[in-house]
């Protein structure tokens, strides 16, 4: 029986793990392969979702849905969270102290924001990548009466449109509230444009510019002063606030880190093949890779059916045939009720269209359709 | 032309070659010198640019088979 083994039960791994569901379905019943996936959670969070909570438009209730009714039953999956990894000898060791032996690996565990990583910001910042932090800066966002608000980005981070999003969707907020004379945006981005994809960056900042936001770009936060309510970069500048806003940091996962497979739980992944640099039988998914490509849900799926395609060749017939070619699609909310698109590969950078309606009503149904997505439905 | 600390980053892309220069200069001492080897064109752009907003300097800047050098002495 030739075994696959999914660590990761997000976006990545549930995608694949139902693709192979569906692919390998003669071989799963006959017992010649089998699918089983360790995860951290026995829930599944719509990440995505964190955003509109922020913004009191989805109920933090909404993010969730039971992994186990998102697989194919025939997928094996355990709330056990793996602590080892033994790739020399195809073995993996979860927290149960069980050992998952496999012929073919995917490790798909994600990314973590790490405010730690810049003092003083876990103290003073509000961000929106857990279900507390996100209903947090909801009540944040509900009270500020106006004032200075800064946002201020670190890289690498998970979804490379939330900074964009975030200032978008605050500035028709305090719109609504017939604030905005009473409230002055800064926006601070690490590199020097004021997003990392450069048609993205060129398609910003002529909004940023008829909104009044002003940005800072080269700034790299270095400390937070909560009491002096002011941001230091490592450049030397200092932005002041009233209302911090960030977008952190992120890492890889810590287990990977402790088991040496990657830099900063990095792990050196083949951009085409989706291979773990050094090994045929490990692969590697979504924001887990190192490669310099978005970290969202949607590179996750594109790469979660290349590889869903090639591992049950390698199951079956012993030969992968797909290169992942680096597609990445993301919705960017332009605000409370328009949106537009970044659609691109390895070879095609996006090219972002005027915002509209359709757009962001689509990306409402998608917050829905996405536990379609995710069973492979769609 | 005295020798600098090589940091090595071909291979990663914007902003990785910028970030991998930060922390480095954060461990350098004042007129330490570093090349940067990086092989992404923005970070190429990037790197002077962020240079000149500090207040290092840029020592040269030259580009060999399509891999950047960037040589920077901290200032401060």
């Amino acid at each position: 029986m030739k075994r696959i083994l999914i660590v990761g039960g997000g976006t990545g791994g549930t995608i694949l793990a139902n693709n192979l569901a569906r692919r390998l379905r003669q071989e799963i019943d006959s017992a010649r392969v089998s699918v089983t996936m360790l995860s951290a959670s026995a829930r599944h969070m719509y990440q995505p979702g964190l955003l509109y909570v922020a913004f009191g438009k989805m109920p933090a209730s909404d993010l969730y849905a039971d992994e186990k009714a998102l697989l194919d039953p025939s997928i094996h999956f355990h709330v056990d969270p793996a602590e080892s990894f033994d790739l020399d000898h195809n073995e993996v060791k979860a927290k149960s102290g069980k050992a998952y032996g496999y012929d073919y690996l995917a490790i798909c565990t994600g990314s973590r924001p790490v405010l730690a990583a810049v003092p003083g910001l876990m103290e003073n910042a509000h961000h929106v990548y857990t279900e507390e932090a996100a209903t947090k800066t909801a009540e944040a966002l509900r009270t500020f009466q106006g004032g200075r608000i800064a946002i201020v980005t670190g890289v690498p981070h998970k979804c490379p449109m939330v900074p964009l999003e975030l200032t978008f969707m605050m500035y028709d907020y305090f719109k609504d509230r017939e604030l905005l004379d009473k409230v002055s945006f800064t926006y601070t981005y690490p590199i020097g444009r004021i997003h990392s994809l450069e048609n993205v960056a060129k398609w910003a900042a002529p909004e940023f510019d008829r909104m009044g936001v002003r940005y800072e770009t080269l700034f790299n936060a270095k400390e937070v002063d909560g009491v002096k309510k002011r941001v230091h970069s490592e450049e030397g500048s200092v932005v002041e606030f009233d209302l911090l806003i960030t977008v952190p940091p992120h890492k890889g996962m810590e287990v990977l880190e402790q088991n040496k497979l990657g830099t900063s739980g990095w792990i050196p992944t083949n951009r085409a093949t989706l291979a773990m640099e050094g090994r045929d039988n490990v692969f590697v998914l979504g924001d887990t890779t190192n490669l310099p490509i978005s970290k969202a849900g949607s590179t996750a799926h594109y790469e979660a059916e290349v590889l869903g395609e090639n591992l049950a060749r390698l199951a079956t017939l012993g030969g992968a045939m797909r290169s992942y070619e680096g597609k990445v699609f993301c919705f960017i909310e332009a605000g409370k009720d328009r949106a537009t698109y970044a659609s691109f590969d390895y070879k095609n950078p996006p090219q972002p269209q005027p915002p509209s309606r359709a757009i962001h009503w689509f990306k409402l149904a998608y917050n829905r359709l996405y536990w379609n997505s995710v069973r492979g439905l769609l | 032309m005295s020798e600098a600390r090589i940091v090595d980053a071909r291979g990663s892309f914007c902003p990785g070659p910028l970030m991998e220069l930060i922390a480095a200069m954060k461990a350098a001492s004042v007129g330490d010198e570093l090349e940067v080897l990086s092989t992404d064109r923005g970070s190429a752009e990037d790197i002077p640019e962020w240079i000149k907003k500090v207040g290092h300097t840029m020592v040269s800047s030259s580009e060999e088979g399509g891999v950047y050098h960037l040589r920077v002495r901290k200032a401060k």
